[in-house]
């Protein structure tokens, strides 16, 4: 179990967040001008990076706020935590 | 007669407390300080138990938590009964009853020994082999193999004790309390770091304690005196706390480790009433020093399995620490001076040693000069080829070695024995360091995996970081703490060391013998019986990775995961396929290290604590008028309220019958419940909903469904609009977690521009639901001074009142069909107005129901459960409701995925009624559906969502998905059933008043 600092409270136990997948995917703003594909390159792509990944989390028993986070997944080693329209560090 | 095996005092057993146990049903004593184990043999007993697979007699192998054979099953057919201990950890207490697993029926005379004999039929794989055919046999097949295999009983007894866990948090965890584990703490604490020093065993000191040798010396004393004295000091240190009987399970990322300490274990039974027995510490540590030590290998020959054949380094312990000689007739077998320290503690004690087999030609070593002054026979260059004695080791025949190690030469030599402790050298303890996630490297000179790299801020320090010498361990442990700790002051000056071991020695993995492999039993993994043999076929039959002939062979797949044999193993692996052992790796070593009962697991979280539940601010009310419940997520909710003797079915027909008769009333809070403001809360309900919102006057309500963005259905709820900027949203009882959740995900990372703010008060209000055609009359009554009028309070509308102090909320919305009020009160005030209600309502019959009627009413209209109608993959056009989706609306939560070109088919599953030709037939919940059964595979069409007797239209109702369902109405279906086929007819999934005329009756 890790630790995760988060950016509106500080650092805690993972179970008191809720993972929520690949961060920096942005919502279509015209979605009903999208092909099929391009709509399902939305919905359903996903990277699953063995290694360094940008990620979504929530504080979901705190402050309930998301914000995202640069995770190794191969060693769970947390790299830097950021909020939500913040830019991802390099 | 029985032999009394105790030697020489030792003081770590009080000989003047004498304890009374029973094994096997048989009475035995031994003294306070013993193990099971050490007062086995003491009473002169190894044969202990019998392996799993060939059932043959087996004893005790070790002195500690790395027993592959010394498995017992304590207390049977008590509550506190407990199998697969092993007896060199149980400490024995007074009343204490241990007996043998895994025979019958006992573990003299074994009716599985017969597979012993039978085991040139059962090579590795033979389940696999023999069993796959044919397939449907093997139900026959699996029970008699169960029948034969498994270790102990599990208890079939509540269990008795109580379990805790505790978190801790320290600066430095030191995982081991011998000597590297001793130094480190106290270095640590010295420098003012929060120490926690935790170790398996009752005792301090590890092996060292035990160390009385004139060979092995530190500042001129014994290491054992020299240790003591030490950890007499650490007691005394403030910010160290130590923790005996405490064994790490699991070493995780981030440094967080689980513990289980032992508090009651070793008393007896009468003394562990009300007192915490397993206590689970997580722990998270800042820093952790691992000093696990190592464990001694055995050496595989043909077979090395007897009662009576042990570790060199065990005969050692049993004789130091408990005073007991493990036999009166010792031969010692090694590759390594290890056993010279046995012997030499054995001459000390005045045990005999008759002679020890060394597979090393020549070696330079004092403690062999020693030994040799004795006059003790030693047979160099020599390996054990076979070994006698059914229950009970008596003879072995030795051989010479060829010079490359690889064949036997010259002729059999026969030596008597009654005991024999063998030593392969040393085995660093690495698996809670690789359990960390760290990596670890090959050791060629003497064969050992040592740590690489380490994941987190840890070091591995002593025996398991391959410092396996007295001198190595006390030059490198202060030097590597002093730099882990970033310290000045390493407490330690320098020491003076007398080590007398010679580091020499002859690495064979697979001893040779002058018979053919095929003919031996060497044992590998003695617990699961695999041997070497097994290893090699596996390899000739094409497994090559090592995590595959662990399976195949099921090597290290006992409960001890192959403390003993995993690096013999791999050795032969290495050897037969020519890869190098750095190369090859180990298998996996998962938590936990040593088995951890359930009870620590779960902790408290037992029985009522099992889980979180909720209840509604009217539940007492249900209790008293004797609701039963259901458990909808964690609610408790009241499922139906049987009256005199009625059953469910009974009594849902009576509550659906009132509800529609006359009047019903349902405790409706569990409905979740998000207030939502915020000048952009309009705009927002129309992205979330698939309907339109913006039109919503005050003072209205509203039906909606919300998706998924893969455009399957993932809620609905009534929504109210309280005010201009205000709403009050409802959502199921299961999802009002998840849909708050999405709902704040889209707006803190889609729509962060919108003035939205939500928050859950779902506990904040009761809600009581009347409904029936007397509900307008029962709400008058309750509310005098509230305009009822269809005109004024119309169908979807809401409306602000008070009974007395309390504010009210009242919709007029309804899940039966019927007329019906839902009163929204601050919680607390909840009960009071239900039980207004229900003297209100006396007048009409007016009924409590359950969420079992709930489910039926809105059955009859059709109307559906999202999660029950509903799978995560119905969209709204699934399920006909097409009325729901805004044509109009540019853009909503889901809508692009309403026409990608899978969910615009018109195959997809479709929710459609069905009722029975046989009205009075009820369909069962999750049938199939079929068309055709005569075609060969059967064609699954759809199955059951929902199925009722409704006593208002007096038949059977169904809904169901169906393929294309749709476009089938009229057509006859089948629900193929056990014993018989029952025909359906698809229907509309409305049953009762299509017309909506009872909303306003």
């Amino acid at each position: 179990m890790f630790l995760i600092n988060c950016p509106f409270c500080g650092e805690r136990e993972q179970s008191e967040f809720k993972a929520g997948g690949e961060a920096h995917i942005v919502r279509p703003k015209q979605p009903t001008e999208l092909s099929d594909d391009e709509w399902a390159e939305y919905l359903f792509m996903r990277k699953n990076i063995k290694g360094v990944q940008f990620e979504r989390w929530n504080h979901v028993h705190g402050c309930r706020k998301w914000f995202n986070v640069v995770r190794d997944t191969s060693n769970d080693q947390i790299k830097a935590v950021y909020k939500m329209g913040e830019k991802p560090p390099n | 007669m029985k032999k009394n095996l105790r030697v020489k005092r030792s003081k770590h057993i009080d000989e003047t407390y004498k304890i009374s146990f029973k094994f096997n049903g048989k009475l035995y004593y031994g003294f306070k300080g013993d193990t099971l184990a050490s007062a086995l043999l003491a009473n002169d007993i190894h044969l202990v138990g019998r392996s799993f697979k060939y059932h043959r007699p087996r004893g005790i192998m070790t002195a500690g938590s790395e027993e592959p054979n010394a498995i017992v099953q304590l207390h049977n057919n008590s509550p506190w009964t407990e199998p697969n201990v092993r007896a060199t950890e149980v400490e024995i207490y007074e009343g204490l009853e241990a007996s043998s697993q895994n025979c019958w029926p006992s573990v003299n005379f074994d009716i599985g020994g017969i597979n012993n004999f039978l085991s040139p039929l059962l090579p590795a794989g033979f389940y696999y082999k023999t069993f796959m055919w044919p397939a449907s046999f093997w139900e026959k097949y699996e029970y008699f193999i169960r029948k034969s295999a498994g270790l102990g009983k599990s208890p079939t007894k509540p269990d008795p004790d109580i379990y805790e866990h505790r978190y801790i948090h320290c600066d430095v965890l030191v995982i081991g309390a011998g000597i590297s584990g001793i130094i480190s703490a106290k270095i640590a604490a010295k420098n003012g770091f929060k120490t926690l020093l935790i170790d398996e065993k009752p005792y301090l000191g590890g092996s060292t304690i035990y160390q009385n040798s004139e060979y092995f010396k530190i500042n001129n004393q014994n290491s054992g005196s020299w240790l003591e004295k030490e950890i007499n000091e650490i007691k005394k240190i403030e910010n160290l706390e130590i923790k005996t009987r405490t064994s790490v399970a699991a070493y995780h990322g981030y440094n967080y480790l689980l513990a289980k300490e032992n508090l009651t274990d070793h008393l007896p039974i009468e003394r562990r009433k009300n007192k915490t027995r397993h206590k689970l510490l997580k722990i998270r540590a800042k820093k952790v020093v691992t000093a696990t030590g190592s464990i001694e290998r055995p050496l595989i020959f043909d077979n090395n399995d007897r009662p009576g054949i042990l570790l060199s380094s065990a005969i050692k312990k049993y004789a130091d620490l408990f005073g007991v000689a493990c036999g009166e007739k010792n031969i010692l077998f090694t590759n390594n001076d290890s056993a010279y320290e046995t012997a030499i503690s054995l001459i000390q004690k005045g045990i005999n040693v008759e002679a020890i087999v060394d597979n090393r030609e020549k070696v330079d070593s004092k403690l062999i000069y020693e030994v040799e002054k004795n006059n003790i026979k030693i047979f160099k260059g020599h390996t054990i080829v076979n070994t006698y004695g059914y229950k009970r080791i008596n003879k072995i025949s030795i051989m010479q070695l060829s010079k490359d190690g690889q064949n036997v030469i010259g002729s059999k030599i026969d030596l008597s024995c009654d005991c024999l402790g063998i030593s392969g050298g040393w085995t660093p303890a690495v698996h809670l360091f690789t359990q960390s996630g760290g990596k670890l490297k090959f050791r060629d000179e003497d064969q050992v995996f040592i740590p690489n790299a380490y994941p987190s801020d840890q070091i591995s320090v002593g025996a398991c970081n391959g410092d396996l010498t007295l001198d190595s361990i006390l030059v490198n442990v202060p030097k590597s703490l002093k730099d882990f700790l970033n310290i000045k002051n390493n407490v330690y000056e320098s020491f003076e060391v007398l080590s007398s071991y010679n580091n020499s020695k002859r690495n064979i993995w697979l001893l040779p013998s002058d018979k053919i492999l095929g003919k031996t039993k060497s044992f590998v993994d003695y617990q699961n019986d695999a041997t070497a043999k097994d290893i090699k076929l596996a390899l000739r039959e094409g497994f090559k990775s090592i995590e595959h002939v662990k399976r195949y062979t099921t090597t290290g797949m006992g409960t001890d995961q192959g403390k003993l044999g995993n690096m013999h193993a791999l050795g032969i692996i290495s050897e037969t396929s020519e890869a190098k052992m750095g190369e090859l790796g180990t298998t996996t070593f998962r938590p936990p290290y040593t088995p951890l009962t359930f009870g620590t697991i779960v902790g408290r979280n037992v029985g009522e604590y099992f889980d979180v539940y909720r209840k509604t601010p009217i539940h007492e009310w249900h209790v008293k008028n004797n609701a039963k419940f259901e458990n909808v997520g964690q609610w408790k909710r009241a499922w139906y309220y049987p009256r005199d003797n009625e059953d469910m079915f009974q009594a849902v027909q009576r509550e659906s019958k009132a509800a529609r008769e006359s009047a019903g009333i349902l405790d409706a809070s569990t409905l979740g419940k998000i207030d939502i403001q915020g000048t952009d809360a309009s705009e927002f309900l129309n992205r979330v909903y698939t309907n339109a919102w913006s039109k919503l006057q005050i003072g209205k309500c509203r039906y909606g469904v919300m998706l998924n963005e893969d455009g399957m259905v993932y809620d609905d709820g009534v929504t109210t609009r309280l005010s201009e900027n205000h709403y009050l949203m409802t959502t199921t009882t299961g999802g009002a977690a998840n849909v708050l959740g999405k709902l704040e995900d889209y707006l803190q990372t889609e729509w962060p521009e919108l003035d939205v703010y939500l928050s859950s008060v779902t506990d904040h209000f009761a809600t009581i639901s009347v409904c029936g055609p007397n509900s307008k009359k029962i709400i008058s009554e309750i509310f005098p001074n509230l305009d009822l009028s269809d005109k004024n309070f119309p169908h979807m509308s809401f409306k602000k009142t008070k009974i007395g102090k309390i504010h009210c909320r009242i919709m007029r919305i309804s899940f039966t069909g019927e007329q019906s009020y839902e009163i929204n009160v601050q919680a607390n005030f909840g009960k009071s107005v239900w039980e207004k209600c229900m003297e209100v309502g006396k007048n009409y019959n007016i009924t409590p129901y359950g969420t079992e009627t709930m489910h039926l009413l809105r059955a009859e209209k059709g109307f559906i459960i999202v999660g029950q109608d509903t799978d995560a993959t119905m969209t709204p056009i699934d399920l006909q409701m097409d009325w729901i989706v805004s044509k109009k609306k540019y853009d909503f939560i889901g809508k692009r995925s309403l026409y990608r070109s899978d969910t615009i088919r018109e195959d997809r599953k479709q929710l459609v009624g069905l009722l029975t030709d046989n009205p009075n037939e009820i369909l069962e919940e999750g049938s199939q559906i079929v068309s055709d059964i005569n075609k060969s595979p059967i064609e699954m069409l759809g199955h059951v969502t929902s199925s009722y007797f409704s006593p208002n239209l007096k038949k059977s109702i169904a809904l169901g998905v169906v393929r294309g369902g749709k476009n089938m109405l009229g057509q006859k279906l089948i629900i193929p059933m056990e014993n018989k086929k029952i025909n359906v007819t698809v229907t509309d999934p409305v049953f009762l008043d299509k017309e909506n005329k009872r909303l306003n009756a």
